[in-house]
C-alpha cells in the first residue's frame, strides 16, 4: 500500500532501477518482449509467446530469460516484433517457426539472425536497433510513452517508467495551479476539434463544488484510427493518471471510461490497471493521505461511431440511446447525469501526466506557435510504413509521408493525404510543406481529428473516396436532426449517380449547396463536419467530378460504370488463363492469332462483364489486360 | 427574473433571460416556424432544423427552440442564409415524407404542411429513396404510419411526460435514415405495453399517428338499416367547438345534439346518463367494500387507458378496481335489454355509437368482457375529431345550428355530477356527492367537493363525513397514478378510494380531442397550451353549475330504471350488465 508520497518515492526508486535493469541487463538476464497489441496479436503474437516460453522451459532457461508482452511498436506493417533486451535487437516479421531458431541462435548462440531484422528499403542496409530505423528517427514519444517497452499488465513497470509522478507533483499544487500548468503547456484536445483542455478544465473547475465527473472518450471510430486504442493497451495507466490528475483539478471524484467494445484488449488491460492501482491505494480513498479520493468506472460502447460525440458519449453511458444533445447546456456546466463534467480523449488525457510529471515547458517544447507538444497518426493507405507514429506538432507532411511513411509504394504518385476522418478533408501535394497542425490544417480545408492519416495514389479516384465517407456518415448518422439524417443520404444519392456515370453538372451544384448546408444546419459535429470529404474533394479535384459527370470517365478506373477492361491484343498470348479465371464466361477467344503464331487472341465482352477484376489478377504475368 | 437586452432583426428588447430565442421572438412579435418544438420545451430535440436562426456569439446557425438567449444577442431570422436553411430542413423532410396530402385526415392540421408554406419549400427539390415503412393498424385504436413521420419527437416525450420516463412506451429505433418512431423492437402498439390513450396523436404535427377512424363502420350500419343510436361523453361537449372555430373552452351541447340528429342518428343519447349510474353502482360498490371489510383503496374503472395500464403493470393490484364497466358500456348494456325491450326493438338490430373524447375507449368496446347476451355492448366509438368530420362531410354549418336537446326518452335525463365526469377529480365528486348522502341521509350542504379539483398530477383530500374522515385522492396520467399505485403495493396507502384518469386532466384531454396547435388557432392566446385544459373543464363546471338535478342518485330516471329493471345497485342483475372483470397481461406477449 502506499500511503503518503514518500512511500510512492520509495517504490518508485525501486521500479526505476526494475525497469532499467531490464533494459540494461544489470540483473544478469535477457528479456525477450514481443508486440502485444491488437495488431500482432492477430498476427499470432500471442502463440509466439506462448512458443518462447514452452521452448524457454524445455530448455531451462527459465533463470536466465524472461519474455513478456508489452504494448504496439507503431509500426505495423512489419509485426510481430520480437525484441531482445540488454542487447536491443529488434526482429520483424516474426512467424511462429522463427521461434525456436530465435531461442537457439539468439538466447543460447548469443548471435544475431540476421534474416529477421529490418531492411531499409533506400540503403538496402539491416538495421539491428529499432532507434536507428527511419520510422522511428523523427518520432517522438509522449502520449506513447512507454507504449511498446514496458509490460502493460504489470504496474511494477509503469511506476518504473514514470506513473503517478505527474499526480504526486499536481496533489502537491493549488487545484487551479493545476489547470494552469496543462492550459500553459498548450495542450489541445486530440479527439478532434482541438480545444484548449486547460480552459475546458477551467469550466469545469468553476462550476460549484458537488458531483463532478471527469469522462475519457475512447471511443475512437475514425476508420484507420487506432492510436487511442494502442496507448489503452500500451500503457493504460497514464491514461488513468491522466484522469485523475483532471479529476483533482476540476473537483471531481469519479472518472467514466467510455471505451468501444470492440476493444476488448484495452478493457482487459484497463481493468487489470485499475485493480492494480486500487490495490496499492493509489486509486480510492484518500490517495496517498492527500484527502483526494478518486474512482474509474468502464463502460463499454456499442459500436456507434456518433458516441465519440462527447454529449452522445454520455447519453450512453447514461443508458439513453447514443444521441446527441444540443448545446448549450455545455456538458462542462450540466454533463453526465446532470452534473458539471469534462470529457477528454484517450490521447489528451495520456498527455497529461507527461505535463505534471516533466513540466509544461518540456511538453511546449515541441510543437508550433499554436499547437505544442507531439500527435499521434495512424498511418495507413498507399504508403510503405503502415502504422502509429508520433511526431512532433509542425513536422510536415513530406516528412511524415516520405521520411517516416518511406514513400509511396511501387514508385506510384502521390495524390493525396485525407486526415480527420469522415470529418476531415484532403491535402494535396501542394500542402506537402505544410507544417502539421490543428489551425493549418483547418486553413486547408481538413482536420486533425483523431489522428487518422490516409495516403491515397494516382489510383484512388477521389469521387469514390469522397462516396466511400459519405457512406460511413449515412451509416453511422443517429438520425437525430434533418440535415445529416435526409441530407447527407441525398448526397450519397447525388454522389452514387455519379459514380454510376449518371450524375449531370447540376447534381454537382447540388452536391455543394446540400453540403455547405448540412455543415452550417446540422446539431452536433458529426453532421456539421459530414460534408468536408466532399467538399475537400470538390475544392482540389473538381477535374475528376467533372471528368465523371461529362466525359462519363473515371480517371482512376475504379469507378466500375465508368471503365472497362480491355484486353491488349499486341500482349496477349491467347493462353486462356484469363477466359478460365471469368466468373461469368465474358472472355472467348477471336479469331485472330497472338504474335507467338500459335493461340488466339482473347477479347472481353463488354456486355458481359461485371467487372470483378479476376482476368486482370490472372495475368500478372503478361499484363496484356488493362483498364480503361 | 432577470432580464436581458437582446436585438431582433436590428431591433432592442429586454426579455427575461433563459428563455429560448424561439420564446422570446413570440413575446416580441415574431413568428419563426418551428416542428418539433412543442409546449414550452416539451419537447426539446431540437432536430427538425426548421426554426434556425442566426445569433450573434454562436457556430453556425442556431435551432431557435432549444438556443437560450444571452445578454446582447443578436438575432437575425430574415437573412437569406436563415431563411434558406429553414427552406432546406424542410424540403429535405419533405423530400422523405409520404406526401399523399388529399388522403391524410390530418390535412387541414398538419404542421409539416404549414411550416412548408411559410418557409416557400419546394416538394420536388430533393429526391431520392424513402425510409422503410412501418404501418401499424393493428389496434383498434392508433395508426402508425413511418411514413409521415418527420422524427420531431413530440410523441416520445408525451408519452414519457405523461405516463414517466420509464413508462413511455416510444422511443427512436434503428439508425440514421432508416431512423422511426416507434415501440421497442419496431413493435405494434398491440404487442406492447401502450395503455393506447392517443396522447401521441394529440401531439403529432403531421399523420404519423392517428386515431383508426371508425367512420365507415357506422356508414355500413346506417346502410344496414341498424337502428343507430348515438350517445356522447361529456368531455365531447367541451371542445367540439373548435373543430368548428369557435374558442377553446365553448359547451356547445345544443349544437352538438342538433347536429347529430341530423347526422341520422335514430335517437341520441347523452352517456352523462350512465355516468349517473355508474356513480350508484360505484358509490354502493365502495360503501360495500368499506362496510364489509373489502379491497381498499378501491379505484375507478372508467378510464379504459388506466384499466390497461392496471392490466400490463399492477396485475396484482386489480382486485382494487372497481368492477363497474365504464358509463358508455354500461349505457351500451342497458340500451340493448331494458331499452330495447322497452322500445321493441331487437337488440341485435341495434347499433350502438359512442362519441368519445377517448381513443382508448374505441380499444375498450372490443373487450370481450364487454358484452351482453353474447352482443358487444358498444358497437362503434368515434373520436370528438371524427365527429368533426362527419360534420364536415355532411354539410352541416356547426356554428349556425340551433340548440337542441337529447331526446326525451326513459334514459336521457342526467345531473351535474354526470357531467364533471369529464374531467379529473370529477367521477371522484360525483361519488363524494352519493356517497355522502348515502352515509348521512341528507345531501351535502355545498354541493360542490372542490377539494379534489384541479390539474395537479396527484391530489388528495380528507373528507369529513358525519364525523368519519374520508381519505381520497385522485391521480391523472401514469406517471402520477404509480406514485400512489406502488404505495398501495407497499402497504402504505391511507386512501378509501381513488380516482385514476389514463390522460393528463382526465377526459377533457383525452386522445380523441381536437388538436391544439398554436398555429392554426390565431384567435387564442398565446399560452392556450397552458390553458385550454382549465377552459374545457370550466366548460363542464359551468353545465354542473346550470343543472337543477347536481347529484346522481336524484336523476328521477336512474330511480326509475332500478325500481323497473335493476332492482338495486349491485343487484344480480346489475352484476351481470354493469359489471366486468380484468385479467393481467404480459407487457410484451411474443
Amino acid at each position: 500500500m502506499i500511503k503518503n508520497f514518500e512511500d510512492l518515492k520509495q517504490m518508485s526508486a525501486q521500479c526505476v532501477s526494475c525497469l532499467n535493469a531490464k533494459f540494461t541487463g544489470e540483473d544478469g538476464k535477457r528479456h525477450v518482449v514481443l508486440c502485444g497489441g491488437t495488431g500482432c496479436l492477430s498476427s499470432r503474437s500471442d502463440e509466439i509467446t506462448a512458443e518462447f516460453n514452452k521452448l524457454i522451459a524445455e530448455k531451462n532457461l527459465g533463470d536466465k530469460v524472461t519474455v513478456n508482452q508489452v504494448g504496439c511498436f507503431g509500426f505495423c506493417s512489419q509485426g510481430p516484433f520480437v525484441k531482445i533486451y540488454p542487447e536491443d535487437t529488434l526482429y520483424r516479421l516474426v512467424q511462429l517457426e522463427d521461434v525456436a531458431e530465435i531461442v537457439e541462435k539468439d538466447l543460447i548462440g548469443g548471435e544475431v539472425i540476421d534474416r529477421l531484422l529490418y531492411v531499409d528499403p533506400n540503403t538496402q542496409q539491416k538495421v539491428t536497433k529499432q532507434e536507428d530505423i527511419n520510422f522511428y528517427k523523427k518520432q517522438v514519444r509522449v502520449a506513447l510513452h512507454g507504449c511498446g517497452s514496458i509490460n502493460p499488465e504489470n504496474i511494477k513497470e509503469s511506476i518504473g517508467a514514470g506513473a503517478f509522478q505527474g499526480l504526486a507533483r499536481a496533489l502537491q499544487m493549488d487545484r487551479q495551479a493545476v489547470i494552469n500548468e496543462v492550459l500553459e503547456s498548450g495542450l489541445r484536445g486530440r479527439g478532434g476539434g482541438g480545444f484548449p483542455t486547460g480552459r475546458k478544465w477551467q469550466f469545469a473547475y468553476a462550476q460549484p463544488e458537488g458531483q463532478k465527473y471527469v469522462v475519457c472518450n475512447g471511443d475512437e471510430g475514425d476508420p484507420g484510427a487506432f492510436m487511442d486504442r494502442s496507448i489503452l493497451e500500451g500503457n493504460p495507466l497514464a491514461v488513468i493518471e491522466g484522469m485523475m490528475i483532471a479529476g483533482y483539478a476540476i473537483g471531481a471524484q469519479d472518472g467514466y471510461f467510455y471505451v468501444r467494445a470492440e476493444y476488448p484488449i484495452a478493457v482487459n488491460r484497463l481493468k487489470m490497471a485499475v485493480a492494480q492501482a486500487e490495490e496499492l491505494g493509489l486509486l480510492g480513498d484518500n490517495i496517498m493521505g492527500t484527502g483526494f479520493s478518486f474512482r474509474v468506472h468502464i463502460r463499454l460502447g456499442a459500436g456507434a461511431f456518433v458516441c465519440g460525440e462527447e454529449t452522445a458519449l454520455l447519453n450512453s453511458i447514461e443508458g439513453q440511446r447514443g444521441m446527441p444533445r444540443n448545446r448549450p447546456p455545455f456538458p462542462a456546466v450540466k454533463g453526465l447525469w446532470g452534473c458539471p463534467s469534462i470529457i477528454n480523449n484517450v490521447e489528451t488525457l495520456a498527455c497529461v501526466p507527461y505535463i505534471l510529471r516533466e513540466g509544461k515547458d518540456a511538453f511546449a517544447a515541441h510543437g508550433t506557435e499554436r499547437s505544442k507538444g507531439t500527435k499521434v497518426f495512424a498511418l495507413g493507405g498507399k504508403i510503405n510504413n503502415v502504422g502509429l507514429v508520433e511526431i512532433p506538432m509542425g513536422t510536415t507532411l513530406r516528412e511524415l509521408i516520405y521520411d517516416i511513411g518511406g514513400g509511396i509504394p511501387g514508385g506510384k504518385q502521390f495524390k493525396a493525404i485525407q486526415t480527420g476522418g469522415p470529418s476531415g478533408g484532403c491535402l494535396t501535394a501542394e500542402d506537402l510543406d505544410t507544417p502539421i497542425d490543428f489551425d493549418n490544417l483547418v486553413a486547408k480545408g481538413s482536420m486533425m481529428g483523431s489522428g487518422g492519416a490516409i495516403v491515397m495514389d494516382e489510383d484512388n479516384c477521389m469521387v469514390d473516396v469522397a462516396k466511400f465517407y459519405m457512406e460511413f456518415i449515412c451509416d453511422e448518422s443517429c438520425g437525430k436532426c434533418t440535415p445529416c439524417r435526409i441530407g447527407t443520404k441525398r448526397m450519397l444519392e447525388i454522389l452514387t449517380r455519379i459514380t454510376d456515370g449518371k450524375g449531370t453538372l447540376k447534381d454537382l451544384d447540388e452536391l455543394e449547396e446540400l453540403a455547405q448546408n448540412i455543415k452550417s444546419n446540422s446539431l452536433c459535429g458529426l453532421g456539421q463536419t459530414a460534408p468536408n470529404p466532399v467538399l475537400s474533394t470538390l475544392a482540389h479535384f473538381k477535374d475528376e467530378y467533372i471528368a465523371h459527370v461529362v466525359d462519363k470517365k473515371c480517371p482512376a478506373h475504379i469507378c466500375k460504370n465508368l471503365m472497362q477492361y480491355v484486353i491488349n491484343e499486341n500482349k496477349c498470348i491467347g493462353c486462356g488463363a484469363c477466359a478460365r479465371a471469368c466468373p461469368v464466361s465474358a472472355i472467348s477467344k477471336t479469331d485472330k492469332l497472338a504474335a507467338n503464331g500459335k493461340l488466339f487472341i482473347h477479347a472481353i465482352d463488354q456486355s458481359k462483364c461485371i467487372k470483378c477484376g479476376m482476368c486482370l489478377a490472372s495475368c500478372k504475368k503478361i499484363q496484356a489486360i488493362e483498364k480503361k | 427574473m432577470a432580464k436581458v437586452n437582446i436585438k431582433i432583426e436590428g431591433i432592442p428588447f429586454e426579455v427575461e433571460a433563459g428563455l429560448t430565442i424561439l420564446e422570446a421572438a413570440k413575446q416580441c412579435g415574431f413568428e419563426i416556424p418551428s416542428l418539433c418544438a412543442f409546449n414550452h420545451g416539451e419537447c426539446s430535440q431540437g432536430s427538425c432544423r426548421v426554426c434556425l436562426v442566426e445569433a450573434t456569439g454562436a457556430r453556425g446557425l442556431v435551432a431557435s427552440c432549444v438556443y437560450p438567449v444571452a445578454e446582447g444577442m443578436e438575432i437575425t431570422i430574415s437573412s437569406p442564409k436563415a431563411t434558406a436553411a429553414r427552406r432546406t430542413s424542410v424540403e429535405l423532410l419533405l423530400s422523405n415524407h409520404n406526401k399523399n396530402c388529399q388522403q391524410c385526415e390530418k390535412n387541414g392540421n398538419c404542421e409539416l404542411l404549414h411550416v412548408a408554406k411559410i418557409t416557400g419549400a419546394r416538394d420536388d427539390m430533393y429526391l431520392g429513396e424513402q425510409t422503410p415503412v412501418t404501418f401499424d393498424q393493428l389496434t383498434p385504436t392508433i395508426v402508425r404510419d413511418t411514413s409521415k413521420c418527420v422524427l420531431c419527437g413530440r410523441c416520445v416525450a408525451r408519452c414519457a411526460n405523461a405516463h414517466g420516463k420509464d413508462m413511455g412506451i416510444l422511443g427512436f429505433e434503428k439508425r440514421g435514415f432508416n431512423t422511426i418512431v416507434a415501440p421497442v423492437e419496431n413493435r405494434s402498439f398491440i404487442h406492447s405495453p401502450c395503455i393506447m390513450c392517443g396522447q401521441c396523436i394529440n401531439v403529432c404535427p403531421t399523420g404519423a399517428l392517428m386515431e383508426k377512424s371508425e367512420i365507415a363502420r357506422v356508414d355500413e350500419a346506417f346502410k344496414a338499416g341498424k337502428y343507430v343510436i348515438v350517445q356522447t361523453a361529456p368531455a365531447v361537449r367541451a371542445a367540439l367547438g373548435e373543430e368548428f372555430g369557435m374558442k377553446i373552452g365553448t359547451p356547445v351541447t345544443g349544437k352538438m345534439v342538433a347536429a347529430l340528429k341530423r347526422l341520422g342518428f335514430k335517437k341520441v343519447f347523452d352517456t352523462n346518463f350512465a355516468a349517473d349510474l355508474t356513480i350508484m353502482e360505484e358509490g354502493t360498490e365502495l360503501l360495500n367494500r368499506i362496510q364489509n371489510g373489502g379491497k381498499l383503496p378501491m379505484i375507478t374503472s372508467c378510464s379504459p387507458g388506466w384499466v390497461n395500464y392496471a392490466e400490463y403493470n399492477y396485475g396484482d393490484l386489480l382486485d382494487h378496481l372497481s368492477s363497474c364497466k365504464s358509463p358508455h358500456e354500461m349505457f351500451g348494456a342497458i340500451l340493448k335489454t331494458y331499452y330495447a325491450e322497452k322500445i321493441g326493438v331487437d337488440p341485435k338490430d341495434m347499433f350502438v355509437v359512442s362519441i368519445m373524447p377517448c381513443s382508448c375507449k374505441k380499444y375498450e368496446k372490443e373487450r370481450p368482457q364487454l358484452t351482453t347476451n353474447g352482443l358487444a355492448d358498444v358497437d362503434a366509438v368515434l373520436t370528438t375529431r371524427e365527429l368533426g368530420r362527419l360534420i364536415r362531410r355532411a354539410g352541416i354549418n356547426f356554428q349556425k345550428l340551433p340548440d337542441e336537446d337529447f331526446d326525451t326518452d326513459i334514459v336521457h335525463d342526467y345531473s351535474g355530477a354526470g357531467v364533471i365526469f369529464g374531467v379529473t377529480g370529477g367521477v371522484m365528486e360525483a361519488a363524494l356527492r352519493t356517497v355522502y348522502y348515502k352515509l348521512t341521509g341528507k345531501e351535502y350542504d355545498k354541493i360542490a367537493f372542490t377539494e379534489v379539483r384541479g390539474l395537479e398530477g396527484v391530489r388528495e383530500a380528507t373528507i369529513d363525513i358525519n364525523g368519519t374522515s374520508v381519505s381520497v385522492a385522485v391521480a391523472n396520467g401514469m406517471k402520477s397514478a404509480k406514485v400512489l399505485l406502488d404505495d398501495i403495493r407497499a402497504g402504505k396507502s391511507k386512501y378509501l378510494f381513488i380516482e385514476i384518469m389514463g390522460c393528463p386532466g382526465g377526459c377533457i384531454n383525452g386522445g380523441g380531442q381536437p388538436y391544439v396547435r398554436p398555429a392554426f388557432l390565431p384567435n387564442e392566446e398565446d399560452d392556450i397550451l397552458d390553458t385550454y385544459i382549465q377552459k374545457r373543464a370550466a366548460a363542464l363546471y359551468s353545465e354542473d353549475e346550470r343543472q337543477v338535478i347536481r347529484q346522481s342518485h336524484n336523476n328521477p330516471q336512474i330511480k326509475a330504471l332500478y325500481d323497473e329493471f335493476l332492482g338495486e345497485p349491485n343487484s344480480h342483475k346489475a352484476h351481470e350488465l354493469l359489471h366486468t372483470t380484468y385479467a393481467a397481461r404480459e407487457k410484451y406477449d411474443n
